[in-house]
């Protein structure tokens, strides 16, 4: 058994804020995926906000400090020395701090203040690995474990994978991405592409990969936000995709809310489904759609996979 | 050159006819063309150098200086590249129709990216990073 594939095999979870609204459906079936892989999640006790993007842009150092001590409840509390974070919001975020505190001596100064201040142990840089759900299913269970455990094959469906543009950027905070065969790459990811092929599905040739969709601002620019979802899933269509599968929350409530805006604001109407990769799987390995909160999506996909035979 | 709106009309004209190999220095120059309004708008000249063979990379490296949150349109840029490679290197290849097609999508995407940055009245405060934002309310405050 490889390092990873021991490692992963029980890991603490960070679902963060989004995870526990708009993108309920990705917990569900994260959750949902890992009891009927086998693998352990142990939730991080009494999590804060990572300090998403709102903190962040007010001030950095307070969004490193947030981030440090849900590493440090789950390294110092908890004592695992892996977490999980499915958001790529909550994923890049901690990944940061990371950066930040091992390269950085003014952020491990206000980190160690503000952590005393808290009353809890300051995080050190390299006390747990953050990684995303793509990593945890892809190095615990891997690509051969799940044809094995396939049920309902994803045979016959076009996707496009869509991976957002914070699951690889900064390329410097990702120190494991683009680090020879096997590892993700920051240009052309395909972590997730390789896990869905691996249930059956049919992955297309997508261009906007890691395009932006305006996430960040789907509420404050919701214009911008909606020509761009509107082009992503044109293009997704173009290439032949009927569903587009997402791995963040933002991104995939995005799509969902912006294809609806699309049609009535623009006049572009697209059919292509939206779906968590999570909920992908779950379908792909005998789950029920409610069973990874398929109910939860804003669009409705249950004729779909439906007819698909996934259900 | 071009204005913003001109190119957005011309993208819209290209993608539904739709785009076809010969297509493909139109789409690139559009892509330029995006980009050099982008670097106008912080001011600054567009670069006539090129990078890795290419001036819409070069655009984009200018584009993004003091600006990380630029970068989100770095793939795209190089989508772009890929796709023009794709179809002047191997002009006859069966899936040359579906490459211009998508390329057509890609050149449009980066577009609507920076058009969206610039429209806001205060440039940069669309994407992730605001700081450019934060920086005028500061020195507006300052002014006050």
């Amino acid at each position: 058994m490889s390092d990873k594939k021991a490692k992963y095999k029980e890991v603490a979870y960070y679902p963060g804020c989004a995870l526990e609204g708009s993108g309920h459906a990705y917990n569900r079936s994260t959750r949902a995926l890992g009891d009927k892989l086998g693998l352990k999640l142990k939730e991080v006790d009494n999590w804060n906000c990572c300090g998403a993007m709102e903190v962040k842009n007010i001030d950095p150092k307070i969004q490193t400090y947030l981030s440090s001590r849900v590493m440090s409840i789950a390294a110092n509390k908890m004592k695992q020395d892996v977490v999980m974070a499915p958001c790529n919001g909550c994923y890049h975020n901690l990944k940061k701090a990371e950066y930040d505190l091992a390269n950085d001596q003014k952020s491990v100064e206000v980190v160690d203040r503000l952590s005393k201040k808290a009353g809890h142990e300051t995080y050190q840089a390299g006390q747990v690995e953050t990684i995303h759900a793509l990593d945890w299913i892809k190095d615990s269970i891997g690509e051969e474990g799940l044809k094995e455990r396939v049920k309902n094959s994803l045979e016959g469906i076009k996707i496009a994978n869509y991976y957002g543009c914070m699951y690889t950027r900064p390329r410097h905070i990702f120190p494991e991405k683009d680090a020879g065969p096997g590892s993700e790459s920051t240009l052309k990811p395909h972590f997730m592409d390789d896990l869905l092929e691996s249930a059956g599905a049919e992955n297309v040739d997508f261009p906007l990969k890691t395009a932006c969709c305006g996430g960040a601002h789907t509420l404050s620019d919701s214009d911008t936000s909606t020509r761009l979802v509107a082009n992503i899933l044109q293009t997704a269509e173009a290439a032949g995709a009927e569903v587009i599968a997402t791995e963040c929350p933002t991104c995939h409530s995005g799509l969902e809310m912006h294809q609806i805006r699309a049609e009535k604001t623009l006049g572009i109407k697209t059919h292509v489904k939206i779906i968590y990769f999570t909920q992908l799987l779950g379908l792909a390995l005998g789950l029920k759609p409610k069973k990874v909160g398929l109910h939860e999506n804003v669009s409705d996909s249950f004729d779909f996979v439906k007819k698909k035979g996934l259900t | 050159m071009n204005s913003l709106a001109d190119i957005g009309l011309r993208l819209e004209k290209l993608i539904g006819q739709p785009p076809v190999t010969a297509d493909a220095e139109e789409l690139l120059a559009l892509g330029e063309q995006s980009l050099e309004q982008w670097v106008i708008a912080k001011g600054r000249e567009p670069t006539q150098d090129q990078r890795e063979g290419f001036r819409l990379l070069a655009l984009h490296r200018q584009g993004a200086e003091k600006d990380p949150s630029f970068n989100a349109c770095r793939e795209t840029c190089r989508e772009l590249v890929w796709h023009y490679n794709l179809l002047t290197l191997q002009p006859d290849h069966p899936e040359s129709g579906q490459t211009a097609r998508m390329m057509g999508w890609v050149a449009n995407h980066l577009y609507l990216f920076i058009s969206g940055k610039i429209e806001t009245e205060q440039l940069g405060d669309f994407c992730c990073a605001s700081k450019p934002l934060r920086e005028k309310v500061d020195e507006d405050r300052a002014a006050q």
